[in-house]
């Protein structure tokens, strides 16, 4: 019996995982997928947004400005890559600068510290990229960016550090309420849980659907992305965003923790979680990108990607118990400023179990660290001596990222070891850069069948069933 | 302190290599990333290799092998395993390798020798899914023929490069069903011999201004979609052809890998890719030096082979007979020409001829290819077909060389249908 199973681990999983790991539960993660983050938490702007977007008073505004708070602490005891780079959304009309004057008069209310409007000169003096179009901006020196991914293994691996189990490629099939909590069912058998949390973000709705009947209806919608070369990384300072409207806060443009570009995204109802890029949305992306920074070289791109918001017909967040679901709770609706928000609705999803009855009584030995090393960062003497300690360190692998064979091997021995070749993407980079594991492909694949002991013909790409080599060729390989 | 150390232990740096050794250089060092020496070489098993400069058929890896001997037979160093994380102007070169561990090495001079990379399909922003499947020719070149792996057993290939071209002969002889090959220009963008010899001679089709204008499954590629291109490239609706396949290979083109060179602060040309170089390899700064694929992409090895033993003279040079000045002719491309290398040559380093490699940026038949400097026609050279995927060449002797002033301009004129 645990006393909560939390059903996905994207980022809202992994940030109540971790809030509740820091006390004596005994708490279980249920990841349909072979990894985490493998939703919106990996396919989004990367952004931590300052707060001043979502109404005031709404669960949003409070959660997002908490949360990007606790964001940056936590990066920065697990370390994850975070940098506070400030953001402007830019005004191109007299109409454009109300709308300025509206987010800075929410951000106000809503705690944002910092928050001024600037000219269109001003704002070009710190952004020198900025179009000429641009008439005025409003700055958020506390807006940040941050590696999602990363930040959401981090939480999950400090959990499970702590205590909590993940079971990955677990899905769950169906929810009854008995006596004393809920029984999940599952593809690979059943659970048994006091409380159940519901982070499955697009597909929150579907698990909300098994246990209750006051409903609300999943809205996905689509953002595609450009990925530029580190060559445009450094085109740009602050991420940029042009006026928020109606279907959210539009294109922008901005630097990621990684060095790149990433410029997106479009914003297109879908059915479910189809995460396909399209040429309409692409080529609107651009366009839009443009308009900020009319000097991007789209040319310098070096991936295109698609994440899909679980929004839903109520707008804001959805953390509640529903009325006819006892000891259910929803962390369902969680599109921007979702990353944003996480860790705070982490540590208020706490609260509301707290409330419900959840015992919450601290764990003395809570482990709250994480370090990884990366080379490229380390200093001519630090990787001298690395290579001089294990050598595996002196061997580059993954050429356009400088990730070494010893990072590799690393990641293996960490709480949540990799399963795929974009599991070992996600923990160390291999393969984000400009060739796109065309290089290093071959050899992640050979690590991976030696880690894992099972021949490179069962190595995935990714998902499950992603197999990249199809057979053996026609046997000449046997004389070699 | 080195006479000199090569980047890179491929064709080109080894021709380097061979060739500052034979011109006296005792010192030198060869740093390469991989396990062994050759670069790319030893996954192109085909045959075509060396007919210009060994005068016989030879594969890659037995191309790669000759060079190879000839190092072993000098007393020329060889890090294998090594990876240079950086080259600074002053010609320090900074290394880590398993075995050797951190390194800063410095020498008098450096030869960039890196090679090219594949463009990927986030350069070519191709609509769709993400699945498993979709590979870059060279990557699935590895696979195979290194690996032992075949990574696809219907194969649709987007793009016409060579690489392309050779492993829709691999994949089929390996017992994989190609089933198109497309190409979104109006001409192939690799040799001749290879649209014959890998296309036609096994039946498959070349669908020329098409492109692949849709990705479809979940997990593996399940599909393809096909459609014709315009003359701006924009895919025409209503011509989509879907094809059922597990596999998309990618050929649509190589770049140079020049991020050790843009950290050095040496000039670079936009339209190679590669840094500007004078008539001996020499970049923007003394004493370094590149050829092969870091500095334009070539289709033959041969070629790269003759510059790099030209950019391996020249280092030999700069350490025996010190630095070379002189007047600079600034190299222009005219109508017709899409680059040349060099992009400048120093009067006083040409001895007989310069050879200047360029592309032309469309195909021409009966053309004749002009160097001009201001209004003077200085020399004048006829050719019969003249086609982007295949890169030119041309003798300048150095008395026309004489007529020029400040700069000559390259130029193609086509004879009048």
């Amino acid at each position: 019996m645990y006393d909560v199973l939390i059903i996905g681990c994207g980022i809202t999983g992994a940030a109540a995982a971790f809030m509740l790991s820091k006390y004596r539960l005994k708490v279980g993660i249920l990841e349909r997928e072979n990894d985490v983050a493998q939703g919106a938490t990996k396919a989004n702007s990367a952004i931590l947004h300052a707060g001043y977007d979502p109404e005031p008073g709404t669960l949003m505004a409070k959660l997002n400005v908490r949360g990007s708070g606790l964001a940056r602490e936590l990066c920065e005891k697990l370390d994850v890559p975070y940098r506070q780079c400030g953001s402007m959304v830019l005004a191109f009309s007299e109409q454009e600068e109300e709308t300025l004057r509206t987010l800075l008069a929410r951000g106000k209310l809503s705690g944002v510290p910092e928050l001024r409007v600037i000219s269109g000169d001003e704002a070009r003096a710190l952004e020198p990229g900025l179009s000429a179009e641009v008439t005025a901006a409003l700055l958020a020196p506390t807006a940040a960016i941050c590696s999602p991914w990363e930040l959401c293994l981090a939480l999950a691996e400090t959990a499970v550090k702590n205590g909590a189990e993940l079971f990955l490629e677990t899905e769950v099939t169906g929810l009854t309420r008995e006596a004393e909590g809920w029984r999940v069912s599952t593809n690979r058998g059943v659970y048994r849980s006091r409380f159940v949390v519901n982070a499955a973000g697009v597909f929150a709705g579907d698990i909300h659907d098994m246990v209750s009947s006051h409903s609300f209806a999943m809205r996905p919608s689509r953002g595609e992305y450009y990925l530029l070369d580190k060559c445009e990384g450094s085109r740009i300072n602050y991420v940029l965003f042009q006026c928020p409207n109606e279907n959210g806060k539009g294109v922008l443009a901005a630097p990621t923790v990684h060095g790149n570009l990433i410029v997106g995204p479009s914003a297109d109802t879908v059915e479910g979680n189809n995460t396909a890029n399209t040429a309409a949305g692409m080529a609107f992306v651009r366009e839009k990108a443009l308009k900020s920074v009319p000097s991007i070289d789209f040319r310098q791109s070096i991936r295109n990607f698609a994440g899909v918001r679980a929004r839903t017909d109520r707008g804001d967040f959805i953390i509640e118990f529903p009325p006819d679901a006892p000891g259910f709770l929803d962390l369902a609706g969680i599109c921007s400023p979702g990353l944003s928000a996480a860790t705070a609705i982490g540590e208020y999803a706490v609260e509301l179990l707290g409330g419900a009855g959840l015992p919450l009584a601290e764990k003395a030995d809570f482990v709250c660290e994480r370090h990884r090393i990366r080379f490229k960062e380390l200093s001519a003497s630090q990787k001298a001596e690395l290579i001089e300690k294990e050598p595996a360190y002196g061997r580059v692998v993954c050429r356009c990222e400088t990730v070494t064979e010893g990072e590799i091997l690393a990641c293996f021995r960490t709480p949540i070891p990799p399963r795929s070749v974009d599991g070992v993407k996600r923990r160390v980079n291999t393969g984000m850069g400009r060739c796109q594991g065309g290089f290093c492909g071959p050899r992640v694949v050979e690590l991976l069948s030696r880690e894992l002991g099972v021949s490179p013909g069962e190595i995935l790409q990714d998902r499950a069933d992603t197999r990249i080599l199809l057979c053996r060729t026609k046997g000449g390989w046997e004389d070699v | 302190m080195y006479d000199l150390i090569v980047v890179g232990g491929g064709p080109a740096g080894l021709a380097a290599a061979w060739a500052a050794w034979d011109k006296g250089l005792k010192k030198i060092l060869i740093v390469e990333r991989d396990r062994e020496l050759g670069g790319i070489l030893n996954q192109c098993i085909h045959n075509g290799f060396g007919l210009h400069h060994f005068k016989e058929e030879l594969t890659g890896p037995e191309y790669a092998g000759r060079f190879a001997s000839m190092i072993r037979s000098t007393g020329v160093e060889v890090r294998l395993d090594t990876m240079v994380l950086e080259v600074t102007r002053d010609k320090q070169v900074r290394m880590v390798g398993k075995a050797t561990g951190y390194r800063e090495e410095q020498a008098r001079t450096v030869v960039l020798a890196m090679g090219c990379r594949e463009r990927t399909r986030g350069a070519i922003a191709i609509p769709g899914t993400r699945p498993a499947g979709i590979f870059t020719a060279g990557a699935a070149q590895r696979y195979v023929n290194m690996e032992g792996w075949l990574p696809g057993k219907r194969v649709v290939i987007l793009g016409s490069g060579d690489i392309g071209l050779i492993m829709a002969r691999r994949m089929t002889l390996e017992g994989a069903k190609v089933l198109a090959c497309v190409e979104v220009m109006p001409y192939s963008g690799g040799l001749n011999r290879n649209i014959v010899q890998c296309l036609q001679d096994f039946d498959i089709p070349l669908y020329l201004s098409h492109t692949v204008t849709e990705i479809r499954g979940e997990k593996r590629v399940e599909q393809v979609v096909v459609s014709q291109v315009d003359e701006s490239r924009r895919p025409i609706p209503g011509t989509e052809m879907v094809f059922d396949c597990d596999t998309l290979l990618l050929s649509v083109g190589l770049i140079p890998e020049n991020e050790l060179t843009r950290q050095a602060g040496i000039e670079m040309d936009p339209r190679t890719n590669g840094p500007k170089v004078y008539e001996n390899m020499e970049v923007s700064v003394p004493g370094i030096f590149a050829c092969g694929n870091v500095c334009h992409v070539h289709d033959l090895v041969d070629y790269v082979t003759s510059e790099s033993l030209r950019a391996g003279e020249a280092a030999a040079a700069y350490v025996l007979s010190g630095d070379r000045a002189g007047k600079t002719l600034t190299v222009k491309n005219g109508p017709g020409v899409t680059y040349t290398v060099p992009q400048r040559i120093r009067r006083e380093g040409v001895k007989k001829n310069c050879g200047i490699f360029f592309r032309v940026n469309r195909v021409c038949r009966d053309s004749e290819i002009l160097v001009t400097s201001g209004e003077t026609v200085i020399a004048k050279y006829s050719r019969s077909h003249l086609a982007p995927g295949e890169m030119e060449h041309i003798m300048l002797p150095a008395v026309l060389l004489n007529k020029a002033d400040g700069e000559i301009t390259l130029s193609i004129r086509e004879a009048q249908a």
